[in-house]
């Protein structure tokens, strides 16, 4: 080895030594430990003690795990899709050469900066049975009111539609990915006659392709991770736990009831079921997604 | 896609006033609440905007309950978020600057294979990490204090070590290898050369985890136990199931205490916010 290539290795090591502490005591060590945990039965105060595939097998007959797997997979059903067609729909209007773009995208990605557990307390108002305004605005339209976050059929959906609020992460995205396209397929497809429809379908979405896919993806990981919002909003997923999401039953298993083995086994299923729906996504993406070459 | 003829711009404006009307309306509603006197919260139909300012409201709610036992000491809140923010930017930007320059610009043998790994480990949902680490830090006796909440931003992430990688790999080498003909060890490269040209991608990493930190719930929820030690967000959440269903116009302008920092920050920032983000959208 030449003097320089061992100066550069021992630098590169330099370099990068927080990161061989960080990737094996805060990511490595972790993931082991928590996959060995999944395998046991785990209080903190006591030794870990294996039990095989008993967290697992309990989890099967588990009610309220299948009941808050239900309860996040019905609300990533909603939130993802109806979050994305608002936030390409947003992101087309702004792009379509309107006058005040900065303005406009300041005030739909204002929302999206409030902290989470200020956004939570803020529904809470908003949504508020007695005095809430969304609900004295509906009976003032003679719509009738449902009772939102005390009503076992309309918390679901009060959450989604908070969700909807908070788009501008996405819509940002989706604008700087229809400012890439470029120009010149559109004066192409206006050479064809195309109207707005023909090019949003064969222009637009097959060129914004990988940013729809990178959205989807960010989407359903995030999603099936809900926690602040209902843990704050619907303490303990009242009422009649239709509020009890994944997340918060992991939480409670883990630092209530102090049952790390049963919480670390629900953090791998919800692992295998992310890992599993990134893959189905990508390869829908590797049938639909269109990528520019270079 | 253009919208060419008059009526189809006027269409565009007509919907995006509506929808504008429809994302601001819940933040007017926040401050305009945060103003009134309690009865006025109480008005059906609401009252949108109160008869007198009662900016007291916020006199009060900092210092909600300090006469009797759980005085929610919001300055103190204020203090503790500032000082993890500050702990966890600097960790993070320096930590994650150095990891990225030996990823980018040195070659060292398994670099490739350790930069895939680090990729890979995006992948780890927080949930799975949650437990070890809580007992990890139970055992360092870290659990009740600051610690599990800044230490780790000190030895790197995988996201910003790849977001800063990608931009130094944009920086010419000639620059560099000027340098090192002059006789410059490589940490002045990256110190003189590097970093100064780098500014606008450390802007974006620092400003995403001042945001995060200020943001963040389920961390203090794990760890801070002693209530003089929360945070805002925290606090908010404490303050709220304590005081909840009652003092609307008081937990919204507390609420507001804790919105309005991060909106002027987004004011001040919002080039390399917006830049920011739609980065991190085109990379992946």
């Amino acid at each position: 080895m030449t003097e320089f290539r061992r100066r550069q290795v021992r630098a590169g090591l330099a370099f990068i030594s927080p990161w061989l502490i960080g990737l094996g005591v805060f990511l490595l060590y972790p993931i082991i430990a928590s996959l060995y945990y999944s395998f046991c039965d785990y209080s903190v105060l006591d030794r870990a003690r294996p039990v095989g595939v008993a967290n697992y097998a309990e989890l099967g007959s588990d009610k309220l795990f299948w009941k808050s797997l239900l309860n996040t997979l019905f609300y990533a059903a909603f939130s993802v899709p109806l979050g994305l067609c608002l936030a390409l729909g947003l992101a087309l209007l702004l792009n379509s050469g309107v006058r005040g773009l900065t303005i406009y995208r300041t005030i739909f990605f204002l929302p999206a900066l409030v902290p989470m557990v200020a956004l939570a307390v803020l529904w809470l108002w908003i949504f508020n049975g007695e005095y809430g305004v969304l609900n004295s605005f509906l009976s003032g339209l003679r719509v009738p009111a449902p009772g939102w976050l005390t009503d076992p059929a309309w918390s679901k959906p009060a959450l989604v539609l908070l969700s909807l609020w908070g788009v501008g992460y996405a819509m940002v995205i989706f604008l700087a990915g229809l400012q890439e396209v470029p120009v010149h397929l559109y004066e192409a497809a206006d050479l064809d006659g195309a109207n707005w429809r023909h090019k949003l379908w064969h222009v637009t979405l097959p060129m914004i392709s990988p940013v729809l896919l990178f959205n989807g993806i960010m989407g359903i990981i995030g999603s099936l991770q809900f926690f602040a919002i209902p843990y704050i909003m619907a303490p303990n997923g009242q009422p009649a736990r239709s509020a009890y999401f994944y997340a918060m039953y992991l939480y409670d298993n883990a630092f209530l009831y102090l049952r790390m083995g049963y919480a670390s086994a629900m953090a791998w299923i919800l692992f295998l079921l992310i890992l599993f729906l990134t893959l189905i996504s990508l390869r829908l993406a590797a049938r639909y997604v269109h990528y520019e070459a270079g | 896609m253009q919208a060419k003829s008059p009526l189809a711009r006027v269409v565009v404006h007509a919907v995006l006033l509506c929808g504008s009307f429809l994302f601001l309306f819940p933040l007017f509603w926040m401050i305009t609440t945060s103003l009134k006197p309690v009865e006025e919260t109480m008005l059906t139909p609401p009252r949108w905007i109160p008869s007198v300012w009662r900016f007291d409201n916020y006199v009060q709610a900092v210092t909600y309950g300090s006469q009797a036992l759980g005085y929610i000491p919001f300055f103190e809140y204020g203090k503790n978020t500032l000082l993890l923010c500050v702990l966890v930017v600097t960790g993070t930007v320096v930590s994650n600057a150095l990891i990225a320059y030996g990823f980018a610009r040195l070659e060292w043998p398994g670099r490739n294979a350790l930069f895939g790994l680090t990729l890979a480990t995006m992948m780890i949902p927080f949930p799975v990490l949650m437990v070890p680490m809580f007992v990890l830090f139970k055992h360092l006796g870290w659990v009740g204090t600051f610690r599990p909440l800044w230490v780790t931003a000190w030895f790197g992430s995988a996201f910003n070590i790849f977001l800063l990688r990608q931009f130094f790999l944009t920086i010419p080498r000639e620059l560099s290898d000027a340098a090192v003909v002059d006789g410059c060890s490589e940490f002045q490269v990256f110190r003189h050369i590097i970093l100064p040209l780098s500014r606008p991608a450390l802007a974006v990493v620092a400003l995403f985890s001042f945001l995060y930190t200020w943001n963040d719930f389920l961390g203090p929820l794990i760890y801070l136990n002693d209530q003089r030690m929360f945070t805002l967000s925290l606090g908010l959440q404490f303050y709220q199931s304590q005081a909840g269903g009652t003092e609307w116009h008081l937990l919204m302008a507390a609420a507001t205490i804790v919105v309005l920092p991060i909106i002027v920050l987004f004011f001040f920032t919002q080039r390399t916010f917006i830049q920011g983000i739609a980065v991190t959208g085109m990379k992946g």
